[in-house]
């Protein structure tokens, strides 16, 4: 059954991913809401997981042409040292608090998807 | 005329100043929940990078690449993983990865974006009571 779920949960999570809609989003509270996994661990299956869904999905999509490769060089020059920072900030953090904080996040982007989406339809 | 240049210069120095900014928000929130920066990646490549909804949503899984495999490397060094597991998880999401990539192509979009605002903020406040 743990299997089972492990298998939906991240082909649920996949789908989202790929679709560049946020599949960690999903993933990381089915992990820790149905399979009791930390919320440490499951930040980082799902950091991994998504690496190799990524290499595969990137490779369609920019066969597609939908990726703007230029965009994203400064983007990705300041976010690799501060990802380093937030990476090492979650040894020293206790894994209930960051559950927390993640379910807090969680609600301020859900705010902010219910926002766009009433905006959009104005 | 030349003012004309010295505003687009403007803008342009305006512009690195942003990147720096999103850039590293969404690298501190990769690296310290492990996800979610797309979610944020996409507006911003959307608005400052005046990419369209799918070209935003395609280019945020490249801004995120990167970025994750500098925190998984970090993650691996402090966290035990159950590999079995991670094998598991990195086949099934692949999988749907790559259903979801074709999904994007035809995307309609609305009801799916409504279902998944719902998700996030109900799986938010479980987290939160249980």
């Amino acid at each position: 059954m743990e299997i089972f779920l492990t298998i939906l949960f991240g082909i649920i999570g996949g789908v989202f991913g790929g679709m560049g809609m946020g599949g960690g989003t999903l993933l990381i509270p089915l992990l820790t809401i149905f399979l009791a996994v930390n919320q440490k661990l499951a930040q980082g299956y799902n950091l991994i997981s998504f690496l190799i869904m990524a290499i595969i999905v990137l490779i369609i999509h920019i066969k597609n042409k939908m990726v703007d490769l230029k965009s994203i060089i400064l983007l990705d020059i300041f976010g690799i040292a501060f990802c380093i920072v937030g990476a090492l900030l979650i040894s020293v953090i206790d894994s209930e608090i960051l559950h927390y904080i993640f379910a807090g996040f969680l609600i301020i982007l859900s705010f902010f998807e219910f926002f766009k989406l009433i905006k959009k339809n104005e | 005329m030349p003012n004309n240049i010295s505003m687009k210069k403007k803008k342009k120095s305006f512009n690195w100043i942003l990147d720096a900014i999103f850039g590293s928000l969404i690298g501190f929130i990769n690296g310290f929940l492990g996800g979610g920066g797309g979610m944020i990646a996409v507006p911003i490549l959307e608005k400052i990078k005046k990419l369209d909804n799918k070209k935003a949503h395609a280019t945020a899984i490249a801004v995120m690449f990167p970025l994750s495999v500098v925190s998984a490397f970090v993650y691996t060094l402090t966290i035990e993983f159950n590999w079995l597991t991670l094998a598991i998880l990195a086949v099934s999401v692949t999988a749907g990865g790559i259903l979801g990539s074709f999904l994007l192509k035809n995307l309609s979009g609305k009801v799916i974006r409504i279902i998944f605002a719902f998700l996030m903020l109900g799986s938010g406040i479980y987290m939160i009571i249980s």
